[in-house]
């Protein structure tokens, strides 16, 4: 099953490379992967989402407990969460095809942040059924670049990932 | 009071309470050299002739002493030189501490000479590691390191300090005590766990305590024994467990395990509720794990939430200090009404004498040829139980493990989870170093020995008069035995051939050699080698080169599917 786990952790050199490298070194999976600041200084977020059984899932989590630079980690999926990821498509946009994807930029609530004479770039936030979605109603040979940020995870209500 | 970095290291240690230091100089770490040579008052520095022994060194002192093991080396070079002995000590859990030189700040990242990334190629083997890229933390950072090392499931951590850095000045104030926020130890097992175990145990009609290295290292022996006698149990103890419940006691059932006996093997088969303390269910334990434990329900004490149900689904997890959990086990016994069920215990112990019976580790003793298990059973008699064993890996290793039984604790010291050759002469001059009046031997074979085998050097520069028991059947013997079940005989590569003349070699390091091939001369010689106190004594023991280590578990069998002879 797909997993998105997050993390506090210290904002360190290295801190990055001993997450990734426990998941290498033990053969877990990560699928997708994004690390920014927080409002506190000390800390990074780092979300992933991996797959795997529940014991497989039960094992990740307390090995990133146990990686001295983590400071808290939790498994959002076991709780309501908010999902969210950044989709950035370079799409071909000449003759009809400006107008269409223009339309279909509309149905999904995305966004056309650049234009050249011959290109769109549209920006699209979802989560990931929805940015997939957008990808596959587009015809395949418009797309000439794709950047995802992967997943950003938050959870519903009150709680919250803190120190 | 403003020291430099390098001053800082030194006084630190000495601060900290550390005796001994291992290592190597080098150009990365000369100010610290320096510093040693003018800052230190009561640290040893032991200087070896590789800095793999050194790491070994330390690492065997601290398996013999319980404190943590240091070491100092130069960068590149010698650091990836101390990686073997870094990931040895990580596999086996040991609090070992590890100092590298590291270029400039400046020149890092800049292939510069003797660099390597020290931190990123020692990040999988080690529990933490350090760049200290600041002067002023790093006194905090040496604090850090050592209640890294040394709390909750102990491990290598490994400190690279830059040239710079060690010339850097700064004030210097002994850093008491420690905090990180995101290193929290579990102190104590859950009681409402623990009175589950209680229950558990309490309804066993065929318990098996499963016990290993977790006890030694966590100091629990005492309480242990004080709960298998209480319980009456039979208890097995895994290759790292070895000593921590006596061998000799009528409760033990032996090493379980590929090379363990067939009543500690049988009885896990069978056992309806196993007590796992400060075990980890490793390959070689389990054999198939689909097999494993057919019908037992599982009770799991461990310090590391991360070793609990990670090979095998324990039933009753308890994550704490083995010590404190057995403590609190055993108080809980106290008040307590039930007892164990005497009529199933009774038949039991019935069974497991009926497998013991068949005395699974008998051999065939010959007056022509020397056996192998013949001369770990008379090196027992000579030290009377009483020598602290290190040895090297491989049939040997195995021999040792299975007819010399340890009665303490912290007497029985390899390399258990790395399985490195060449560890039984270093493991032996740390032992050694931490008890100079004490026994001390290396159960050794010709390849394993030839890893490391420049230390003798290092003997004779610091007196360490230990006593070298190899086993030489000119055969890498445990490669050669897979090769004979397994590859259908073709002993590719196994045979060590030229082989050098070991009275020689060790006369030439300055020690006494001594050839036995005569099985009748060999009590004799033993005798003779034990009673030179003061010396370093090689006994190069020519031994059947056709004997296997039984029983035997191959890879990929259950518990219960052994090879008896």
């Amino acid at each position: 099953m797909r997993h998105i786990i997050s993390m506090l952790m210290e904002n360190e050199s290295g801190a990055l490379s001993r997450v990734a490298g426990l998941f290498s070194a033990r053969g877990y999976n990560i699928q997708e992967l994004t690390v920014a600041p927080t409002e506190d200084e000390t800390v990074s977020r780092l979300t992933l989402v991996t797959e795997g059984n529940e014991q497989q899932i039960e094992q990740i989590v307390k090995h990133l407990n146990r990686l001295v630079d983590v400071v808290k980690v939790v498994d959002l999926t076991n709780g309501e969460h908010i999902e969210r990821e950044l989709l950035l498509i370079k799409l071909m946009a000449t003759g009809a095809h400006r107008e269409e994807l223009k339309r279909l930029a509309d149905i999904f609530r995305a966004q056309i942040v650049d234009v050249s004479a011959t290109t769109y770039t549209i920006q699209l936030v979802g989560n990931k059924s929805k940015t997939d979605a957008f990808i596959n109603a587009l015809d395949a040979s418009l797309i000439l670049e794709t950047v995802r940020s992967g997943a950003l995870g938050i959870m519903r209500g009150e709680k919250r990932l803190q120190i | 009071m403003e020291l430099t970095g390098a001053q800082i290291v030194v006084k630190f240690l000495e601060d900290e309470g550390v005796d001994h230091l291992w290592g190597y100089p080098g150009g990365a770490v000369l100010p610290i050299y320096d510093a040693l040579d003018t800052t230190a008052t009561k640290l040893q520095h032991i200087l070896v002739r590789h800095e793999q022994a050194a790491t070994h060194a330390a690492d065997a002192y601290s398996r013999a002493t319980g404190k943590p093991g240091l070491v100092l080396v130069t960068s590149g070079p010698g650091a990836t030189n101390a990686i073997t002995g870094l990931a040895t000590a990580y596999m086996d859990s040991i609090p070992l501490i590890v100092i590298t030189g590291q270029v400039p700040t400046g020149l890092i990242g800049l292939d510069a000479f003797q660099e390597v990334d020290t931190v990123g190629i020692s990040r999988p083997i080690v529990k933490h590691n350090f760049l200290v890229r600041n002067v002023a933390d790093l006194a905090l950072t040496l604090k850090k390191a050592f209640y890294i090392a040394t709390t909750g499931r102990p491990g290598p951590v490994l400190i690279d300090i830059p040239k710079d850095i060690q010339n850097a000045k700064t004030d210097y104030v002994y850093p008491e005590s420690v905090s990180i926020r995101s290193y929290n130890v579990v102190t104590k097992g859950h009681s409402g766990q623990i009175r589950k175990a209680i229950d558990l145990m309490m309804t066993a009609e065929r318990p098996v305590f499963y016990t290993g290295g977790g006890v030694v290292l966590g100091d629990a022996s005492a309480q242990l024994t004080e709960l298998v006698r209480t319980m009456g149990y039979p208890i097995t103890q895994t290759l790292m467990g070895l000593g921590a419940f006596p061998a000799s006691d009528a409760q033990s059932i032996g090493m379980l395990g590929m090379h363990g006996t067939y009543e500690a093997n049988l009885a896990m088969h069978h056992c309806d509720v196993l007590i796992a303390i400060g075990a980890r269910f490793d390959d070689r334990v389990t054999g198939n794990i689909e097999k494993f434990c057919p019908t037992a329900k599982i009770i799991h004490v461990d310090i590391d939430p991360a070793s609990i149900s990670k090979n095998v689904k324990v039933d009753v997890p308890i994550v704490g200090p083995v010590a404190q959990v057995l403590d609190d086990m055993l108080d809980m016994l106290r008040h307590e009404k039930r007892k164990p069920n005497a009529e199933s215990l009774s038949a039991w112990w019935k069974q497991i004498d009926e497998w013991r019976s068949i005395n699974c580790m008998a051999y065939q003793p010959s007056t022509k040829v020397i056996k192998p298990q013949s001369v770990i059973e008379l090196l027992h008699k000579i030290t009377e139980g009483d020598a602290y064993i290190t040895s090297d890996v491989g049939q040997h290793q195995m021999w040792a493990a299975q007819y010399y039984p340890f009665d303490k604790p912290r007497r029985w010291i390899n390399s258990g989870g790395l399985g490195t050759m060449g560890v039984g002469l270093p493991y032996a001059m740390g032992v050694k170093m931490a008890f100079p009046d004490a026994e001390v031997a290396c159960v050794t074979g010709e390849g394993s020995i030839q890893m490391n085998i420049q230390e003798l050097s290092t003997c004779l520069q610091y007196g360490l008069p230990v006593k070298i028991i190899c086993l030489n059947n000119r055969f890498l013997g445990m490669v050669r035995q897979w090769q004979e079940f397994f590859y259908d005989r073709r002993y590719s590569m196994s045979y060590m051939d030229s082989l050098p003349d070991f009275v020689k070699l060790v006369e030439a390091y300055g020690h006494v050699g001594m050839k036995v091939t005569d099985p009748a001369e060999l009590e004799t010689k033993m005798r003779e080698a034990f009673a030179m106190k003061d010396r370093l004594v090689f006994m190069d023991i020519q031994t059947d080169h056709t004997e296997n280590v039984y029983p035997m578990i191959p890879a990929g069998a259950g518990q219960n599917e052994m090879i008896l002879v």
